[in-house]
């Protein structure tokens, strides 16, 4: 049986590692609220510039129009940009997307495909690391982003376009986490190119265009991706603060109900020796 | 006169909704100003300044923006800016600042389209300069 010391040893570390779980937890409250600001702020703008793509998408025939709208006709090679955080103890936030991820990656390796992955993030690269080391492209560390803005995600959105460009890959899917509320994340995947169009427009208004179609289309699509690239990381931000939240509360609750069951048995364990010495003693003064 | 729906949406938020009698839109082909019933286009921002007239007599809310898309279609405007600021809030001191890195850039540029997008880069700051400076 453990010592009385052993056990106040236990129960000390239990109440200090709860402390920090606690103050984990109110952290991750707090920047959620910021998260979430910042999600809901940016999704007018998605949300339109997916109406006016749809706008622009109903002028053309299916599988027509420029590459980035319908795709290059090919989808042999596959790059899946996988969205996670950069930091772990969120519960089973990282582990989620990732595995969303994985099975695509193994379904589309099962068919015969090429599959390439660009990481955003560590934690997501951390684990595929382990089974696709040479599919991995490309790490996009965001670690040293305090509050993310639109002039990070463009980059990674102009990277995948390049790659797109030279032929690297035929279609690209975005892997993240949508925020629904803070207990509830849903792992996603969407298709970035050919661009996924949602809900066809109302009677395509016919459209007068300035300075012509081709050049609007050529500036809008690239931007789209972007967009489509920094909703994602934001959906994830606001996702990985609620998922934290809700892991260091069970955490917190855990340490409780630890401390509680021990320092039961280290009561116990102490009245057992009391008890033990006064028989002793007793014994002992019987004994004379 | 009439109103119609009207939107100002920037990656990181939504700048103005709401019902407004007419809207003067930098287009990258002229300015233009949008009222109601005003046949669909969709046109490329350039910088510049959108006002908005939520009533024709009262003066306009200003707003700078950097470039972006305005689209008109039956159900109302809406301008997709890839920045926008109010007037009253632009930074001078920054667009002086990010004249001197296209500047910059443009000295710096090596190859042709390097050195293209690069003035054309700066040609926008600085007719931005001159618009929001007058």
């Amino acid at each position: 049986m453990a010592s009385l010391k052993d056990l106040r040893t236990r129960i000390a570390s239990v109440k200090a590692t709860q402390k920090i779980t606690k103050a984990m937890q109110m952290v991750a409250a707090a920047k959620l609220r910021r998260a979430q600001t910042a999600v809901e702020a940016a999704r007018p703008y998605a949300e339109r510039m997916e109406r006016v793509l749809a706008n622009l998408a109903a002028g053309f025939e299916p599988g027509a129009g420029p590459a980035l709208l319908a795709g290059n006709g090919r989808s042999e090679t596959h790059l899946l940009v996988v969205a996670t955080a950069e930091r772990g103890l969120c519960g089973g936030f990282n582990t989620s997307i990732v595995r969303l991820a994985r099975e695509k990656a193994l379904a589309l390796q099962a068919e015969g495909k090429t599959v390439k992955i660009l990481c955003i993030g560590k934690k997501g690269y951390d684990q595929l690391r382990r089974q696709f080391e040479k599919q991995i492209v490309d790490l996009i560390d965001l670690r040293a982003v305090r509050q993310i803005a639109f002039e990070h995600a463009d980059p990674i959105g102009q990277k995948v376009i390049k790659m797109f460009e030279q032929g690297e890959f035929d279609v690209a899917t975005l892997f993240y986490s949508k925020f629904r509320s803070v207990i509830q994340q849903v792992p996603t995947a969407q298709r970035l190119i050919p661009a996924e169009i949602h809900g066809g427009a109302g009677g395509a208004a016919s459209y007068e265009f300035e300075p012509d179609q081709d050049e609007i289309l050529s500036a809008l699509l690239p931007r789209n991706i972007s967009v489509q690239i920094f909703r994602a990381i934001l959906e994830n931000a606001a996702s990985e603060q609620g998922a934290r939240m809700s892991a260091m509360d069970n955490a917190t609750r855990n340490a409780g109900e630890m401390i509680r069951k021990q320092t039961t048995i280290y009561n116990r364990t102490r009245q057992a020796m009391i008890t033990k010495e006064l028989i002793e003693i007793i014994s002992g003064a019987e004994a004379l | 006169m009439t109103t119609f729906h009207f939107e100002l949406v920037s990656p990181e938020k939504l700048l103005f909704s709401g019902e407004v009698e007419s809207v003067v839109v930098p287009g990258v082909e002229g300015q233009f100003t949008v009222l109601k019933d005003h046949a669909p286009v969709m046109s490329i921002l350039k910088a510049g300044i959108v006002e908005i007239f939520a009533t024709v007599t009262r003066a306009p809310e200003r707003l700078v923006v950097r470039g972006g898309f305005a689209d008109v279609a039956p159900s109302g405007l809406t301008l997709l800016a890839d920045q926008a600021t109010p007037l009253e809030q632009f930074d001078m001191a920054q667009l002086a600042q990010d004249i001197r890195d296209a500047e910059d850039d443009l000295a710096d540029a090596k190859t042709d389209e390097a050195l293209k997008s690069a003035s054309e880069k700066l040609g926008q700051l600085q007719e931005l300069k001159a618009v929001v400076g007058a």
